[in-house]
C-alpha cells in the first residue's frame, strides 16, 4: 500500500511536469493551428531565467582562501551576504520563488517575439514547414543558452524551509510514506497554473472569444473581432505556463540547454494521446502517462516485462493512436 | 592503324576515366586505410607531433570532461618545457627530457566524445584521419573507452584511456593498443568490501541502483560479489538509463524495499542528481531493520562531491587519486595545477595527465613513435612519483597496478576543496587480481 501511494505521488509529480508543457502546446496548437517544436525550448529558457536569477543574486567579491596554501584560491562571496548578512542570504535562499515573479514578463515577452517575428509568417504553410522552422528555432535557442551558460547543469537548490520531505503517509495513517517538500509543491503548483488557465479560458470575455475563435476562427473574425491578436496573446501564454514550468522544475533536475529536447517528445506523446488541440486531453494524459511511466518502474513490473519503463509511453501513444487515432479527448 | 587508333583512343578515354576514379578513390581513402604508404599511421614528419585529446565536453560527464582537458593542456606544456615541470620532476624513471618528444614540440587537437560510443569514434577518427593524431587519449566513459579503444586497435594508433572504471576495458574488451592507468570495478570491490564490512557490519540488505552501460554493470557485479562474500543481501538491482536527470521513480521503490544500504552505480551528473534525490527522499534519515540506513557510491570523485553538496557528507567510495595526497609527485601535480588554473585537479585530470606523460616517456624509451615500439616499452614498465605510489603497467592486460584509495565524503572540510576524506590506502596487493579472470585477448600489434 505504501509503495503504491509514492508510486501515485511520484507519477502524479511527473505528470503535472508533463501536463504543464502539453497544456501551452496544445493551447498554441488548438488556437494558432501551429506544430510548435520550439515549445520544449521555452521550458528550457524558463528554467534558464531561475538560472539567471540565482547568478545576478550571488554576484561576488573574491576573497583569497587562506586554508590553501598550495596554490592562490579564491572564494566567492555574495555581495547581498556581505551587506545584508542573513537577510542577504535568505534573498539567495529564495532565487526560485524570485524568478517566479521574473519569468512571469519575460516569458510573456519572449513568446509574443517568437511568435510576431516568426511563427506568423508559418500560419498558411504546410505542417512540416512549421516543424522544421520551429525545431531550427529550438536549435538556435539551445546552442546559445550552451554558448552563454555552458554545458553543464547548474544546481537550483530549493528554499531551505522546503528543502526536506513531508510525512505524508500519517495523512492516510501509513507508515514511512515521506515524499519530498519541492514535488508535493510541484504538483500543488501543476493544480494551480492548470486551473488558471482554465478558469481564464472560461470565465473571461477574452477566454470566451478565444474558445469561440479556436471552434470557428472565419465566424469570430467576421464578427469584427480581431482574433489574430487574441490568438498572439494566446501564444505568449502558452510561453509563461511552458516557462513557469521550467522555472519550478530547477531544484528537481539541475538544468542545462538540452532539458527542453528531452521533454519536447515526451509533451508530443502526451498531447497526441489527450487530442491534438484539446486542454483537458493534454492534461489527463499528462497525468495519465506520468503515473503509467512511474507504476511501470517498480521492480514487480519490470520483473515481468524487462526494459518497460522507457517504453510505456511511446506503446501507450501507439495503442492510442491505433485503436482512437483522435486521442482520448480530441475531436473527429 | 585506324583500328590502333581507335582502340588507342579508346583505351584511352576509358583509361583516363579509370585512373581518374582510382586517383579519386585514393584521395577520398582515409589515411587509416593507407597507412602502408607509411611505415606507421601518421608518423610525424615535421617539427610537431599531434596527440588527440578525445574527452565528453557535452553529457553526463561533461564535468570531467573539462578537468581532463585542463591536464592535457597542462602536459603539454610541460612536455614542451614550459611551466614548472609539474609531474617531470618527481616522476622515477623518467626519459623525457623537456624538449617535447623525441625532439618534436607537442601539439593537440580535440573532439568531444559526447560521452556517446559513436561520437566518441567519430571524433576520435576525424582527429586521426584528418588532424593525423598519432595517439588518441582521454573519455569519461567506458563505453566510449571500449569503442575507441578498438578504434585505435583498427587505425594503427596507441589509445592511452582516459576515466574508465568497466572491467572490461582492460578485461574483455582489451586491445594491444589500449592502455589503462585508471582502476577498475574488481578493484573498488576489492578495496571497499573490508571498509563496509568495518562499518556497517556483515548482517546487510543492498539495492542497487545501476546505470545501464558496460561501467554500471561492471560496478554492480564487483560491488555484489564483494558485499554478498561478506553476507550482505542484494535486495534487487534495477538498471537505470545514463542520463535519465529524474531519478525518482526508481527511488521511490527502495523506500520500502526492506534494503537499508541502497549502492549507487552511477557517475558523474548521474550520480549527482540520483544521490541527490535519494537524499531528498528521507534516505538517509530512514532506519531499516533497526539500522541507520546508508547509502554508498563505488567511484567517488571530487567533482561530483562538488555538484552532490551537502548530500555527500559521511558517504563512503572510492577513488583512484585524491589531491590530499602528501606525496612529492601529488604534490608538485597539485601546485602546478593549482597554478594554472586555480583549483585542484580532479582524479580524471590525474588520470589523464599521467597518461600523457606516460605515452612520451614511452616513445622516448623505445627512440620511435612506432605503435609496436612504444607498446613495448609501456608493457611491464614499473614507475613510481606520479601520485599513486610504485606503480606497474602488467603486460598481460595492459592494466596499471597500484594502491586504491578507500575515501569518504568529509563531515568538516578544511577549505571549499577539501571535499573527500582518504579513510584507507589499500595496498596493490589487496586489489590485485591473475591477468587471466577477467578474460579477453590482447592480440597483435598493428602497425
Amino acid at each position: 500500500m505504501e509503495a503504491l501511494l509514492l508510486q501515485v505521488l511520484n507519477g502524479l509529480d511527473k505528470g503535472g511536469a508533463y501536463a504543464l508543457i502539453a497544456l501551452g502546446l496544445t493551447l498554441v496548437f488548438g488556437t494558432l493551428g501551429v506544430v510548435n517544436f520550439a515549445h520544449g525550448a521555452i521550458f528550457m529558457l524558463g528554467a534558464f531565467v531561475t538560472v539567471s536569477v540565482q547568478n545576478v543574486l550571488t554576484i561576488s567579491m573574491r576573497v583569497k582562501d587562506e586554508s590553501i596554501t598550495f596554490f592562490d584560491a579564491y572564494k566567492e562571496t555574495p555581495y547581498l551576504e556581505v551587506w545584508w548578512g542573513d537577510v542577504g542570504r535568505a534573498i539567495i535562499d529564495y532565487a526560485v520563488p524570485i524568478s517566479i515573479l521574473v519569468a512571469i514578463p519575460v516569458m510573456l515577452l519572449i513568446g509574443l517575439a517568437m511568435e510576431r517575428g516568426l511563427v506568423r509568417h508559418f500560419y498558411k504553410r504546410e505542417h512540416a514547414d512549421q516543424i522544421l522552422v520551429t525545431f531550427g528555432l529550438a536549435i538556435v535557442l539551445q546552442e546559445i543558452v550552451k554558448a552563454n551558460f555552458g554545458a553543464n547543469p547548474i544546481p537550483v537548490p530549493a528554499p531551505e524551509l522546503v528543502a526536506g520531505s513531508a510525512d505524508v503517509g500519517a495523512m492516510f495513517g501509513l507508515h514511512g510514506v515521506v515524499y519530498p517538500w519541492w514535488r508535493l509543491l510541484y504538483l500543488l503548483f501543476s493544480a494551480l497554473i492548470i486551473g488558471a488557465v482554465f478558469a481564464f479560458l472560461h470565465f473571461t470575455t477574452f477566454g470566451m472569444v478565444v474558445r469561440a475563435g479556436m471552434h470557428d476562427r472565419e465566424t469570430v473574425g467576421l464578427l469584427g473581432i480581431n482574433i489574430e491578436r487574441r490568438f498572439t496573446i494566446v501564444f505568449g501564454i502558452a510561453a509563461v505556463v511552458a516557462g513557469l514550468a521550467g522555472v519550478m522544475y530547477t531544484p528537481i533536475l539541475p538544468p542545462d540547454y538540452h532539458m527542453g529536447m528531452d521533454f519536447l517528445v515526451l509533451s508530443f506523446v502526451v498531447v497526441v494521446v489527450g487530442g491534438m488541440g484539446s486542454l483537458p486531453g493534454a492534461v489527463a494524459a499528462g497525468f495519465l502517462l506520468g503515473i503509467l511511466q512511474s507504476f511501470a518502474s517498480m521492480n514487480e513490473v519490470k520483473t515481468i516485462l524487462p526494459g518497460i519503463d522507457q517504453i510505456i509511453i511511446y506503446l501507450v501513444a501507439v495503442v492510442i493512436l491505433l485503436v482512437r487515432p483522435r486521442g482520448l479527448m480530441g475531436k473527429d | 592503324m585506324t583500328d590502333d587508333i581507335k582502340k588507342f583512343g579508346t583505351l584511352s578515354r576509358r583509361g583516363f576515366l579509370k585512373a581518374s576514379m582510382a586517383g579519386a578513390a585514393a584521395a577520398a581513402a582515409p589515411t587509416i586505410l593507407i597507412k602502408n604508404a607509411h611505415a606507421f599511421v601518421n608518423e610525424p614528419k615535421g617539427g610537431n607531433v599531434m596527440f588527440g585529446f578525445n574527452v565528453p565536453q557535452t553529457g553526463a560527464y561533461a564535468d570531467e570532461g573539462a578537468d581532463e582537458l585542463r591536464a592535457y593542456r597542462l602536459a603539454v606544456k610541460h612536455l614542451n618545457g614550459e611551466g614548472d615541470g609539474g609531474l617531470m620532476t618527481t616522476m622515477k624513471p623518467l626519459s623525457l627530457k623537456g624538449n617535447g618528444v623525441l625532439g618534436k614540440k607537442v601539439a593537440f587537437t580535440t573532439g568531444d566524445t559526447q560521452t556517446k560510443s559513436d561520437a566518441a569514434r567519430a571524433s576520435a577518427k576525424r582527429m586521426i584521419e584528418k588532424d593525423g593524431a598519432i595517439m588518441i587519449t582521454g573519455g569519461s566513459s567506458s563505453g566510449v573507452a571500449v569503442a575507441v579503444q578498438s578504434l585505435c586497435q583498427e587505425a594503427g594508433v596507441i589509445f592511452m584511456a582516459g576515466l574508465t572504471h568497466s572491467n572490461d576495458t582492460t578485461g574483455k574488451d582489451k586491445r594491444k593498443h589500449g592502455f589503462r592507468h585508471f582502476f577498475n570495478t574488481e578493484m573498488t570491490g576489492a578495496a571497499l568490501g573490508p571498509v563496509l564490512e568495518k562499518e556497517f557490519g556483515k548482517d546487510r540488505v543492498a539495492y542497487h541502483l545501476t546505470a545501464d552501460y558496460t561501467w554500471g554493470w561492471s560496478q554492480e557485479e564487483s560491488i555484489k560479489k564483494y558485499t554478498e562474500a561478506l553476507g550482505w543481501k542484494t535486495k534487487a538491482a534495477v538498471r537505470t538509463p545514463l542520463g535519465a536527470g529524474d531519478f525518482s521513480q526508481y527511488i521511490t521503490p527502495v523506500l520500502n524495499s526492506g534494503a537499508d544500504v541502497l549502492v549507487l552505480n552511477h557517475y558523474g551528473k548521474d550520480m549527482v542528481n540520483s544521490l541527490t534525490q535519494a537524499v531528498q527522499f528521507g534516505l538517509r534519515d530512514k532506519v531499516v531493520n533497526g539500522k541507520q540506513f546508508q547509502i554508498v557510491v563505488p567511484l567517488f570523485s571530487r567533482l561530483m562531491a562538488q555538484g552532490a553538496g551537502d548530500n555527500i557528507k559521511g558517504i563512503f567510495g572510492s577513488t583512484n587519486w585524491n589531491w590530499s595526497l602528501e606525496d612529492e609527485g601529488s604534490k608538485a601535480f597539485v601546485k602546478s595545477f593549482g597554478a594554472e588554473y586555480g583549483a585542484p585537479p580532479s582524479q580524471a585530470a590525474h588520470t589523464c595527465y599521467v597518461q600523457a606523460l606516460l605515452y612520451a616517456n614511452a616513445c622516448e624509451m623505445a627512440g620511435t613513435f612506432n605503435p609496436c615500439g612504444v607498446i613495448e616499452a609501456l608493457e611491464g614498465f614499473k614507475f613510481d612519483g606520479m601520485g599513486n605510489g610504485p606503480t606497474e603497467y602488467r603486460a598481460e592486460d595492459h592494466q596499471c597496478f597500484k594502491d586504491v584509495l578507500v575515501v569518504r565524503g568529509n563531515e568538516n572540510p578544511s577549505s571549499q576543496f577539501d571535499l573527500l576524506k582518504v579513510v584507507q590506502i589499500v595496498p596493490r596487493a589487496q586489489v590485485e587480481y591473475p591477468a587471466s579472470m577477467l578474460g579477453g585477448e590482447l592480440g597483435s600489434c598493428n602497425a
